[in-house]
């Protein structure tokens, strides 16, 4: 009787698991550290939600290293479902059609209700074709914002932060006279005094509606009002009211040890920032040129999306589907934006925080959103597609460098930078025909 | 007389494991390497197009190439007369020690343990303008540092930090070969009158080229190829392009750009300078070596 039981029992379980195997999802991501544990976290709570599939997050390293390592699995077919990509690398998973499912496409043939508008366009419109389609799921985003140090501005008697780059300079003047060593400094250089500098003031970072319009576009950041604000932040590095503290976000030490009073970085950077800081630091907009424009445009994102790969069974993209529905659930993105950092994705997800008091005890944390979501993105405020992208930054990077330096103008340097980018630009297309 | 071995097959039996390793990880790859430089495709490998020696036209025609060549010689010779000149000093020093010779030795050998990134990160941030002990040092001196923006200062913080690893390797050559040196030469030449100095570089420099020869090949081969981690770590090839040696713009334009054809080119181009700097050494600088 016992035995009759006992096997029957291995019988159920082993028709159980049988029957009931959860189909896998790999998602290969780079989220390192206390963000890593949080994607694992999600894809858990989406685990636990629903027994059909099981959605397996590998942490591939940096996201260049993400990346790569998904396209060399791709070339040897062994590619995961979603692949998270940085917004650099958009062009580069846009243009391989035969590899990449787009979201809205999946979304549909696998009869998941999904609505685009419920999405910020500022976040979407990075990620979407010429249509409006949605080729990427947005995943964590984030925008440049000016960080400034409170202690330093009380003892210069300073109330508020600048909001135009006239007043930057002012309020730098002020800031030096009473001893501070520096006014500003930077990090992502290309990213926050040229891409966004050209989004916030209303003019094409490249033409063809800054890569959108075609592969056949040309970078055009070498026009006027960029070359003077370049001009004029070169001035600013020789009498100290700009330093140049290095590439990627190497200039933090700059802010953290208080050489530095202003400091435009990622507004993703809050908390290493809060870790860092010994002194009271407040987060402002990013400044624009109040003689050239009364109102700035939105600033436009960094930060990355998930991508779904071709190569896969029909039942798998279902799954796919059903955990890209659930990661844009109100809920889900409201902890991962007060968790990380990162910005909203959805309006939704926004008006939740909103509504939880979130941005009224973490001051500050509001501030990317709302420059984000100010007024309609245009033609050159909607995100930047450029091919070999990260090789002209590069180049942007050196030019520059040249320029703080002292070793080159501005308009030289932007001329150069355009001359050497173009080229890369003319390989994407000629690669990708 | 000679000594006649019967088995005509054996032999080669016994390299075949050498060669089969050679084939798959050093000439096969290369050959791979080769013929991409041929070719041009998107990132994922969906289309190929032959396109002749277009990356290389488009390579020879970019003033940067030049400047990254300049640099790269600058950056391996530095990096292997600085670690050899360091670590033959080391070594003669440590020579000499009688107590805690052990102890003295083992730490000199630590260095070799750590990953070339993780050194870069640790000069980095020794370096830091703002926050760096050893920067905040020298502006203590009077020396403005700043590597974010003086190139030179930056090549000198990569030259460092690619050169402090690399040290142990050659203390440890160069100390086996200091104690193969004998004795009884030196203590002769004491006995002559001749001062330690002397001593130094009429006997012992001279016996020891053959180890000096063996390590210059090795440091210039190891600058060449094996160093884009601690310039990534440290400056990214900037300021400009001050640091931006050939190897780096190999990984930077493959691995990161995703420019396969424009990388797999410089590769080519790279292994083919190493080649004719390695007939050079063998053909020219071994002559002077006594062995």
């Amino acid at each position: 009787m016992y035995k009759l039981k006992l096997a029957s029992a291995v019988i159920g379980l082993s028709i159980a698991s049988s029957g009931f195997a959860a189909t896998d999802i790999e998602w290969w991501h780079a989220m390192g550290g206390a963000n890593g544990e949080k994607v694992n976290e999600i894809a858990k709570a989406f685990n636990d939600s629903q027994d059909a599939y099981t959605v397996k997050p590998v942490y591939k390293g940096n996201y260049t290293e993400t990346m790569t390592s998904a396209i060399a699995a791709f070339r040897a077919k062994k590619q995961p479902h979603i692949v998270q990509v940085f917004e650099v690398g958009t062009a580069s998973m846009m243009s391989a059609k035969g590899a990449i499912y787009p979201v809205y496409e999946l979304m549909r043939e696998s009869g998941q209700s999904f609505d685009q508008s419920g999405f910020l366009s500022a976040v979407t419109g990075y990620y979407s074709d010429q249509e409006g389609n949605m080729l990427s799921m947005p995943f964590n985003s984030s925008t440049p914002v000016l960080y400034y140090n409170k202690d330093l501005f009380a003892k210069a008697g300073i109330q508020n932060p600048p909001t135009t780059w006239e007043e930057m300079e002012s309020v730098s003047q002020k800031l030096l006279d009473n001893g501070v060593k520096c006014g500003f400094t930077t990090a992502w250089q290309s990213w926050v005094q040229l891409e966004n500098f050209s989004a916030r003031h209303n003019v094409p970072f490249a033409s063809e509606a800054n890569g959108f319009g075609g592969l056949d576009t040309k970078l055009t950041f070498n026009g006027p009002s960029q070359v003077a604000h370049i001009e004029k932040m070169s001035e600013w590095q020789q009498n100290g009211i700009f330093s140049y503290g290095g590439r990627r976000s190497d200039s933090a030490p700059k802010f953290y040890s208080e050489e530095c009073a202003m400091f435009m970085n990622s507004s993703a950077g809050y908390a290493g920032i809060k870790k860092n800081a010994k002194f009271d630091f407040g987060v402002s907009q990013l400044p624009y040129q109040g003689s050239a424009i009364s109102e700035p445009k939105n600033t436009i994102i960094g930060g990355a999306s998930l991508w779904v790969l071709q190569g896969h069974k029909k039942e798998e993209y279902k799954g796919v589907a059903s955990f890209l529905s659930f990661l844009s659930r109100a809920e889900v993105q409201a902890d991962w934006h007060q968790f990380s950092g990162y910005l909203p994705i959805t309006r939704a997800a926004y008006d939740l925080t909103k509504g939880q008091g979130f941005y009224a005890q973490n001051v500050g944390t509001e501030t990317g959103v709302l420059q984000m979501t100010s007024g309609t993105p245009t033609p050159n405020s909607k995100g930047l597609r450029l091919g070999n992208f990260v090789q002209i930054r590069d180049i942007i990077n050196e030019e520059l460098e040249g320029v703080w330096a002292g070793q080159k103008s501005a308009q030289a340097a932007l001329d150069e930078a355009v001359k050497r980018g173009n080229v890369l630009l003319r390989k994407f297309e000629r690669a990708n025909k | 007389m000679s000594v006649y071995f019967p088995h005509k097959k054996l032999p080669y039996l016994l390299v075949l494991p050498q060669l089969v390793i050679t084939l798959i990880f050093f000439l096969w790859p290369a050959e791979q390497a080769f013929e991409q430089a041929f070719y041009q495709e998107d990132a994922f490998g969906l289309s190929r197009e032959f396109v002749g020696f277009d990356n290389f036209v488009y390579l020879f025609n970019d003033p940067q190439y030049y400047k990254s060549i300049w640099v790269t010689l600058v950056f391996s010779f530095s990096v292997a007369f600085s670690g050899l000149a360091i670590a033959l000093w080391l070594a003669v020093m440590a020579d000499r020690v009688i107590r805690g010779k052990l102890t003295y030795q083992t730490l000199l050998v630590w260095p070799y343990a750590v990953a070339p990134a993780l050194a870069g990160v640790l000069w980095w941030l020794l370096f830091d303008p703002s926050m760096g002990p050893v920067a905040l040092w020298l502006q203590y001196f009077g020396v403005d540092w700043n590597h974010f923006l003086n190139g030179d200062q930056a090549m000198t913080l990569v030259v460092i930090s690619a050169t402090w690893k690399q040290i142990s390797y050659n203390f440890l050559f160069f100390l086996a070969g200091l104690q193969a040196v004998p004795r009884s030469l030196i203590e002769a030449a004491s006995i002559d009158g001749a001062s330690p100095f002397k001593r130094f570089w009429t006997i012992v420099f001279p016996l020891l080229s053959p180890t000096t020869f063996f390590l210059l090949v090795i440091n210039l081969v190891y600058a060449f190829f094996d160093t884009f981690g601690v310039i990534d770590a440290t400056t990214q090839g900037g300021p400009g392009v001050s640091t931006a040696t050939m190897v780096y713009k190999v990984f930077n334009d493959g691995f990161i750009g995703l420019d396969m054809g424009s990388s797999a080119a410089q590769s080519v181009v790279l292994m083919f300078l190493v080649g004719v700097m390695t007939v050079i050494q063998f053909r020219y600088i071994e002559r002077k070596v006594e062995y």
